[in-house]
This record gives structure tokens, sequence and C-alpha cells, in this order.
């Protein structure tokens, strides 16, 4: 390895050779501000077009400044980060990007959450010294995300997440000069384009240019109707991700803090969408080994590797580019929607009220799910199987609005029979996770044996494309893993090849699973919060007494009482679906 | 954006699928392929686009992107008779802002736009090396040196 010895601010570093001035910096602790720049180093994600110029230090013996995010940092440079000149350069960058961007922060979605503004106060910007003309957009609403471009700073992080992580191709830079935004093809809305909803633009994005579908207000409304009962489910990811909101360290699990908030929102029924999770392995699982069943007994037709359906990010990802493959993936509906199903029927009979009179709301880490639950195939006569779908931050702000003081609050249980689960749904929040519950079930339904360790370390970690061979009693089981959209491509791609020999493969669209879902509290680029996460999730698991879907005595009884058997014809018709060719019709005959 | 579905011709449509198979359908040849693209249609609409995104394997939105960032391209057809007026330096300092102005007034169109009767599109070049004629209009193939604005009715009269 090659080092290099440079000196920043006097002090006197040394970088392995291809280091940025940014991070040679950094490592020594000074604290160059950046805008457009972002970086997920555990998974080797970063945006450095150089486009912002806030980054900007002087490097002796050179005439311009440089941009320290994407220059390489040399043997035997001075570089001085806080000149009179950087610190002019810096502030004239800011006013400039400043004098285009609309001053409405104090009814602005992103305030107090937005790197912009953060940024003007960082650098004590107190006048605009310029003025001149104003970009303006035609605003863009799609179910789950929208588009306000006027707020655009072209750091283009939406469109690296979009096109280099995701691979999904719906945003990129057109126009150029002062017209120059990122858009769909044709300024087309979002919703008619490639767009899968995952919602790692809404992530990334420094501003309110890109933000969620807000939903808050219809569910106070629906908790003011005395007619309404009004029932909530929970997403495994948004309990360890849920406290930051409120100051806690990352990582903390707030589950029994969270279930009491919603509990003094005014819901009658604090559900767990965990429950869900395990009635989806029921499902997915039994599905997995009927079809490794007929496989083995010579079966040409099946269709292995089965890819797993719980996320709707990746149902979209595949309906519109790749509807060739909508018969592999797993038909079990997404743990929201199975919860929803069941709410509506088998617990709306038990207290004797009409779907009507119900309200479903999920609390999501994820924006594909707003756009989920407004799916017509999961509604009956019009009314829908979940009503409302919020995300973690969404949820943050109505308990803050209700005046409630998250951090005093006592850890409360959620309510039965839609409350209890196991450890195996809590890890579906989790890259790796969904596999890992399907794993821990399949194996115990197939070879008849107890399992006598259900951790699968193999399955875990935070590597973009994992495999695995998980022994079935002498039946070696090939799994496979993505998350990030893009590397789900790669696994597709494969199997169009015919060179995939995985029995199963598990896809979650966004970076980490649902613990890095788009409808999570901001990152802001750091991805250590991401490994927190994931870590309080195998926390969860391992508190739980039960672990495995199978033994989650509410689930035996729902399908004693109610379904039948997994796969029964009721199961069919309320927690299993199909999919759709959305690929966008060709204009041309 | 065109929101009209336009029906392309099947021939052109076929030529455009051999124009890409001859760069290997390779996406770093996208702009070669455009530049192709435009030769065969005139113009880039949304339709030739998307056929484009197709053939080489990449999203729409790049294509829309590359096509929307660099001025030769575009996506309104040109005219029967495209006028293109040198505004390069040496037609610039001799009047031809006032040419330009004159084909505008006239023919009620900016730069980048098509009449309304389909006739005439008006775009500005920089130099066709013939500054000794400067300004210097070309409609089509045929090049007018020395224009003045009082010369542009007689030319667009050519082609009434």
């Amino acid at each position: 390895m090659e080092f290099v010895n440079l000196t920043i601010d006097n002090k006197t570093v040394k970088v392995e050779k291809g280091t940025s001035i940014l991070k040679a910096a950094r490592s020594v602790g000074i604290d160059i501000p950046t805008l457009c720049y972002m970086s997920l180093g555990d998974m080797n994600i970063e945006n450095k077009p150089g486009g912002c110029r806030i980054c900007v230090v002087e490097v002796e013996g050179r005439k311009n400044l440089a941009p320290a995010c994407c220059t390489d940092a040399h043997t035997d440079m001075v570089i001085k980060t806080n000149t009179m000149r950087v610190l002019n350069a810096r502030r004239t960058v800011l006013e400039l990007i400043l004098s285009d961007h609309p001053a409405d922060c104090l009814i602005c979605a992103k305030s107090g959450n937005c790197e912009l503004q953060d940024m003007a106060h960082k650098l004590g910007v107190r006048e605009i010294h310029y003025k001149g003309e104003m970009s303006t957009y035609k605003p863009d609403k799609s179910p789950s995300i929208i588009r306000d471009m006027d707020k655009c700073i072209m750091c283009r992080r939406c469109e690296m997440m979009c096109n280099q992580v995701q691979t999904v191709g719906a945003l990129w830079g057109i126009n150029r000069g002062f017209e120059a935004v990122v858009s769909p093809a044709f300024e087309m809305d979002l919703e008619k384009s490639t767009c899968t909803y995952c919602g790692q633009c809404v992530a990334v994005c420094p501003t309110g240019a890109l933000t969620e579908v807000d939903h808050t207000n219809q569910v106070i409304r629906a908790l003011a109707d005395p007619n309404k009962t009004v029932v909530v489910q929970t997403a495994p990811a948004v309990r360890a991700a849920l406290g930051e909101e409120f100051g806690l360290k990352p990582g903390t699990l707030v589950t029994g803090k969270m279930a009491a908030a919603l509990r003094r929102l005014g819901f009658d029924f604090v559900f767990d969408t965990d429950f869900a999770a395990d009635l989806t392995i029921m499902e997915e699982g039994t599905e997995l080994l009927d079809r490794l069943g007929k496989f083995l007994n010579g079966d040409k037709e099946v269709k292995l590797p089965i890819l797993t359906s719980c996320c709707p990010g990746w149902v979209n990802f595949f309906e519109k580019q790749f509807p060739e493959m909508k018969d592999i993936p797993s038909t079990a509906r997404s743990p929201q929607q199975m919860f929803g199903a069941i709410a509506k029927t088998y617990f709306a009979e038990k207290i004797q009220t009409k779907r009507e009179d119900m309200v479903v709301v999920s609390v999501m880490p994820c924006l594909a799910k707003k756009y989920e639950c407004q799916r017509d195939e999961f509604a009956t006569d019009g009314n829908p199987d979940v009503d409302f779908s919020i995300s973690t931050r969404e949820l943050a702000n109505l308990i803050k609005g209700a005046n409630i003081d998250f951090n005093l609050l006592p850890d409360e249980d959620f309510d039965n029979p839609m409350g209890d689960s196991t450890g195996a749904a809590v890890i579906f929040g989790t890259t790796g996770g969904v596999i890992e519950a399907a794993v821990r079930s399949a194996y115990e339904l197939h070879t008849k044996k107890k399992l006598e360790k259900v951790d699968f370390e193999q399955l875990r970690g935070l590597e973009g494309v994992r495999e695995a061979t998980i022994d079935f009693d002498g039946l070696p089981i090939r799994i496979g893993i993505a998350h990030g959209l893009g590397n789900a491509r790669k696994l597709l791609e494969d199997i169009k090849a015919g060179k995939s020999d995985f029995h199963a493969i598990e896809i979650m669209a966004c970076p980490g699973g649902c613990i890095g879902g788009g409808g999570q509290p901001l990152h802001h680029g750091d991805s250590s919060i991401l490994k927190a996460r994931q870590i309080a999730i195998y926390q969860e698991d391992k508190n739980k007494p039960i672990r495995k879907s199978h033994e989650n005595p509410f689930i035996i009884k729902l399908y004693e009482e109610y379904l039948g058997h997994p796969m029964s014809e009721k199961a069919h018709h309320l927690l299993h679906t199909h999919y759709f060719d959305k690929k966008n019709e060709f204009l041309i005959e | 954006m065109s929101s009209v579905k336009i029906k392309l011709n099947p021939a052109e449509v076929e030529k455009l699928k051999e124009v890409c198979a001859s760069f290997g359908n390779q996406s770093g040849e996208l702009i070669n392929v455009l530049h192709k693209a435009q030769s065969i249609f005139g113009y880039l609409p949304a339709e030739v686009q998307e056929i484009v995104a197709q053939e080489l394997n990449v999203p729409v939105a790049k294509v829309y992107g590359v096509v929307t960032f660099y001025s030769f391209f575009t996506m309104i057809p040109k005219g029967q008779h495209p006028i293109s007026v040198c505004t390069g330096t040496a037609c610039y300092v001799r009047g031809a802002e006032k040419v330009l102005d004159e084909f505008k007034r006239r023919l009620k169109i900016e730069v980048g736009e098509t009449s309304a009767d389909g006739k005439f599109s008006l775009s500005c070049l920089r130099c066709v090396g013939a500054c000794g004629l400067a300004p210097v209009v070309l409609v089509g193939e045929k090049v007018y040196g020395r224009v003045s604005a009082d010369g542009v009715a007689d030319i667009l009269a050519e082609y009434e």
C-alpha cells in the first residue's frame, strides 16, 4: 500500500494514495463542509460530482481553489481549508445557490432536517447578495413521492441512487445551464416513469425537493372519528429507528415506547406487522417447500429459484423492468397486505365490526408501501385492506404533534391477537432476515427435525450480494441474498441467462433492507446508523422467547380458527396475489 | 414533450435499429447513435428516443438527458426548408442579429422552432467558413451571402 504525506491546516497527514483531500482532512478532525457530496462507505456508495463547490480549499501553488471531495491528496501538498479566500468563495457559492431557492423554510416539509438550511446556518449567511431569475418547475405528486424541483440544488444524489445503486433509471439530469434539473424522461410525472417508489432518492435528498406524500392528516381524521375502529400495525424496522427522531442513539430499540405512544395517539388496537411477517413465512415457506418438492420429483415446469415478495419496491421493479419473470417471485403478499386482509376479515368478524367501519393504518420504513396499499388488487369493493401507510418519520411527527414526551413513556405490549410475533418476524427488517426466517421454518417443516441453532450467521451482513448453502439434513439448499435493486438486477440477469443455481433468493430494494428504507429517519450519509439499526434488529430477535414463525401460538390459532392450512383456498384468496406486466407500453408496434 | 403518439415510418425504424446494431448496441455509443437517428428522422421525437433506449439498454431518462443537453439535438421537427443564420464572429459583427430578428418577425417563430405550416424552421450556427460573405444564411443546402434584414423577404419569397 502506497501512502502520501501532506499538510492540511498546518497538520501533517498521512493517507493512502488515492484518498481525497476531504477524507484526508476528516481523518485528522478537520471537517470541511460539504453539500452535494455523500458517502455510505460500507456499501460502496459515494456521490461526488464536485458540483456544489462548497468544499473548496486552497492548495499552495495552485491558481484555483480545489474541490476537496474530488481532488486526490498528493505528497507534499500544503492545504488550507479556512483562509479568507476560501471562506469568501464558500459563502459566495452558497449565496448563489440560495438565490435560486425558495425561502419558504418555515413551511417546508424538510425544515429542521435540511442540509441546505444547516449549511446556511453553519456559514452564518445573513444576507443574500444576489437576485435574479428563479427556476420554476411543475410540481409532481405520485402515490408515494412528491417532487418540488424548485428546491433542487443539483447535488445529483438522487440521480446517483436511482441509477448507480438502484439501476431504476427513473431520474436523470436534463437540460443545461440554468435550466438543468433532475427529472424523469420527457419531464413526465414520476408515476409514469420506471420509478419503483423505493424512496432512496428521498432518503438522500439534502433539501425539500424530494419528500414523501404525507398521510398524517388522514390518520388524525380517522382517529378523531368516533364511528371508526382504527387499527395500527408497525413494521419490524420502525422500532429500530424511531428513537432517532427523539434524540436517542441510533440502534436504540423502542418497541415498548412505540406501542405506548400509539395507544396514547388513540389507536383502538395496537398491533404488529411482525405478526403478519410470521404469517408470510407460513405461506412463503410452504410455497418454497412445495416448489422444491416438485423440483426434486423431476417436475420440469416448476419455477426455481423462488424470490421473496415482501418488498413493494422490488415488486414494482420486476413488474416494470422484468415482467417476463413475473411468475418466479412467491405469490405471498407482503406482511403489510397480509395484515390488512386478516384485520378486515378475521379480526373484524371477531370484534363484530364491518370492514367499512375499520381503518387500518400501517407504520412503515418505506415509501413504496404507500403505493402498495393503494393497488386495486388489495381492496374489496373499493375498500382497501390497508387504508393509510405512514413512514417512520410521519409517525414521529404524529407523536410530537400530540404532545407526547416519547422518552418518558413506559414500555407497553402490543394487543392481541395480531400483536404477538416471533424473532423470525423481527429480522424481516434487515437484509438477510426474511430468508433466515424462512429457513428456520422450512428446515423444521421439511426435515421434521428440531433446529438446534436458529442463528444463521452466513446469511447476515451488509455485503450487497451474498450467498450461502444451508444443509437441510443432507439436502443442500442454495440461498441468494441481494439488497439494493442494482444488486437484485445482477441476480435476475443470472436467472434470465439460466446461470442461477439458487433455490431461493431474498431481495430487498433498499440498501441494508428495511432498516435503510426510504421512510426511515434520514441517515445524512452516515452508514454507521444503518449498522446500529441492524444490530438492534438481531438483538430484538434474540430477546424473543419464540424465534420460529410456525411456533407463534396466535398464528397456529389463526390457521385453526380461520384459514385451515397454509396455501388453503382461503389463504390463497386473502394472503396471495399475482403480478402484472407494467413495462411502459412501447409506443411503436 | 409530445403527448401525442407519433406514428413513425416502419422503414425508418428498421433503419434506426440497424444503426444501433452497427454500433454493437453499445451504451457508450449513445451520442453517435443519436446523431445518426437525427439524420434519419430529422429530429428526435420521444418515440425515437425510446427505441434507442431499448436497443442500447439504457434508461430512456438518460437518452432524454443527453438529447436535452446538446444543442445539436432537437425534439422539434425541422421545417421543409430549414433556415440557419450564422452567428459566428464575422457574421455577427456585420449584422447577423438583425437578419435573425427579421426572420423571427416574419415567420413568427423563435430560434429552434418551426413555423405553424411546417414550411420553415429557424436555427443558428457558428461559422460556415464563408466569412468573406458575412453575414451568411443557409436555407437547406443553399448559401446566401451578404444578407441584410431588407433581403430576408426576398429569400423567403423564393420558397413560397
